[in-house]
């Protein structure tokens, strides 16, 4: 028998299936950010757009299997046509959250967005992604004139009675330090928004963001023996469902081997911490739970 | 067998709302009462809490705050994550920590993680955070009836008593299992209210849950908080009924409904 090589990193176990996020519009997006870990863009369809029939079904596997909570993300959820019967659906079974670059959000898509909070017993959470305090950063990540697009969807968004949570990279040098932390969240305030929201988000080094900077060194991967936290990794209690099949997580739909089954039920087992990526996880805490 | 028993949830060393809570319950009937912990944290005077506790027989769980105190810990485990909610809570436990004897810690570390009772015929589990994780918040508006079941199936129970988030609630799960949230004594509910929440729950038709309000002297416990120099923002939540810090760790729904 040939010793399997995923035999020499640590393994997560699922302790439970509480998170079930969904690459609802695959890895397509109005954006093509310099600093994309799957480098979404408007023509890439490694993933497509999941379908209201898709996620209905895996939906129902996460009813009986007790699912906590659903995160929606891409590319960009606003480009799947069906994303408001999809959050309508999810929202009776449970709270829900959309990541999104903030670009789509009309006042008439923020009106309808608060109409589907309203009707629910559970809460919609909005995220929306920037880079940097302004348009110097953002913009030269994510095209011209982005930043102030996004800032307006912000400010509609608060102005239809939604709250959303701002999530920057720690792209901006010093972002994630408390003066950082505050200049950011003083800056919402003068949008008029009293109650900021912000959570800092680490970047890895692979898709677009390995051509923009660097990718990860042959050094910085865990090692058989490393103990790891499956209560802080999102490993330890979520999977992706992506138009392919499910996923461990988020980050690496770019690699086959990270393809757990094509059921929910088929996921929950050990997952071994093989990639680079999953260093930066368990080295920085990250999880892309809000 | 009792057929009414009063839950209060986190104390936050409110010793005059925990003793017109306990008084409330005897009150109104309850036959036993049960505390699911963190007593220490936010107010003033954190021993003047363990007198009270068993003048009136409280059996009491252990909180993240008697598990980090007693294991000492070097801050409170509340399972914040963003920095401006875990700045307050270091003054809290530090506070606390400091006011806090070493038999009182030791007491602490004796005091079991869970409990389960038998009442109304129901297998009853009581636990701080979630049965599960000691720090887990529990909240309405992310604590769907899908995940619960599965909570209650993994810990073979038919009602499941929590606290920690501050928030109560009663979500009632399809095959008429409970899950409740029994709230907190030490501050008020984010309602623009002084009064704090204690649930009493009574044995008819199953089981029947009421939260209870009650009054205490919210001004002297700001005059004593004033007088231990514990942060203007904590003493502003306790007159105002409105949540001042440890915020960013509530979801969606929760937040809007606060003032700040």
């Amino acid at each position: 028998m040939t010793e399997s090589p995923l035999q020499s990193f640590p393994s997560v176990p699922l302790l439970a299936l509480d998170t079930l996020w969904f690459q609802v519009a695959g890895t397509i997006c109005n954006l093509r950010c310099t600093h994309c870990f799957i480098a979404c863009s408007p023509e890439n369809h490694s993933h497509e757009m999941l379908t209201l029939q898709t996620v209905r079904r895996y939906l129902q596997e996460g009813e009986e299997l007790g699912v906590r909570e659903y995160y929606f993300t891409g590319g960009e959820p606003f480009m799947n046509r069906e994303l408001f019967p999809i959050l309508e659906a999810t929202l009776r079974l449970g709270p829900a959250t959309v990541l999104t670059n903030g670009l789509f959000l009309d006042a008439q898509r923020c009106a309808r967005l608060k109409e589907l909070e309203s009707d629910s017993e559970y809460s919609l959470d909005l995220r929306i992604s920037v880079d940097g305090w302004g348009p110097e950063d953002h913009d030269r990540i994510r095209g011209e004139g982005t930043f102030d697009r996004t800032m307006a969807g912000v400010r509609r968004l608060w102005e239809a009675g939604l709250n959303p949570v701002l999530t920057v990279t720690e792209l901006a040098e010093g972002i994630a330090s408390p003066s950082g932390r505050e200049r950011f969240l003083e800056q919402l305030r003068r949008l008029g928004i009293s109650k900021p929201r912000l959570k800092v988000l680490s970047l890895f080094r692979m898709g677009a963001e390995q051509r923009r900077e660097r990718g990860y060194h042959p050094w910085e991967r865990l090692e058989a023996g490393t103990t790891v936290d499956a209560e802080k990794l999102q490993c330890g209690s979520g999977r992706m469902v992506t138009s392919r099949g499910v996923y461990v997580c988020p980050i690496l739909i770019d690699f086959s081997a990270a393809q757990m089954g094509q059921t929910l039920r088929q996921t929950l087992r050990p997952f071994a911490l093989a990639y680079p990526a999953c260093y930066t996880c368990h080295v920085q805490g990250v999880t892309c739970r809000t | 067998m009792p057929e009414r028993i009063a839950v209060l949830g986190g104390v936050y060393s409110n010793s005059l709302a925990l003793e017109a809570a306990c008084r409330d319950a005897l009150s109104r009937g309850a036959e036993a009462l049960y505390c699911l912990g963190d007593l220490g944290a936010f107010g003033p005077y954190p021993e003047r809490v363990f007198p009270l506790l068993e003048q009136y027989r409280v059996t009491t769980i252990q909180g993240n705050y008697e598990e980090s105190l007693a294991s000492g810990r070097a801050d409170c485990n509340c399972g914040y994550t963003d920095p401006r909610d875990n700045h307050f809570a270091q003054i809290s436990y530090d506070y606390t920590s400091r006011n806090t004897s070493s038999a009182a810690k030791r007491w602490m570390g004796t005091l079991p993680g869970t409990l389960r009772l038998e009442f109304a015929g129901r297998r009853v589990l009581l636990a701080h955070g979630s049965p599960r994780r000691i720090n887990e918040f529990l909240w309405q508006s992310t604590s769907p009836a899908p995940f619960l079941s599965r909570l209650l199936d993994e810990h073979r129970a038919d009602l499941l008593l929590v606290t920690h988030t501050g928030l109560h609630w009663h979500r009632r799960l399809p095959g008429g299992r409970d899950v409740v949230n029994v709230g907190v004594v030490g501050r008020p509910p984010n309602n623009g209210r002084t009064d704090v929440y204690y649930t009493l729950l009574t044995a008819r038709d199953g089981v029947k849950v009421e939260f209870v309000p009650v009054a205490y002297d919210a001004e002297r416990l700001a005059r004593d908080m004033r007088a231990e120099k514990l942060p203007e923002e904590f003493i502003e939540t306790i007159l105002t009924g409105w949540w001042t810090t440890c915020l960013e760790i509530l979801p969606a729904k929760e937040r809007a409904a606060g003032k700040f």
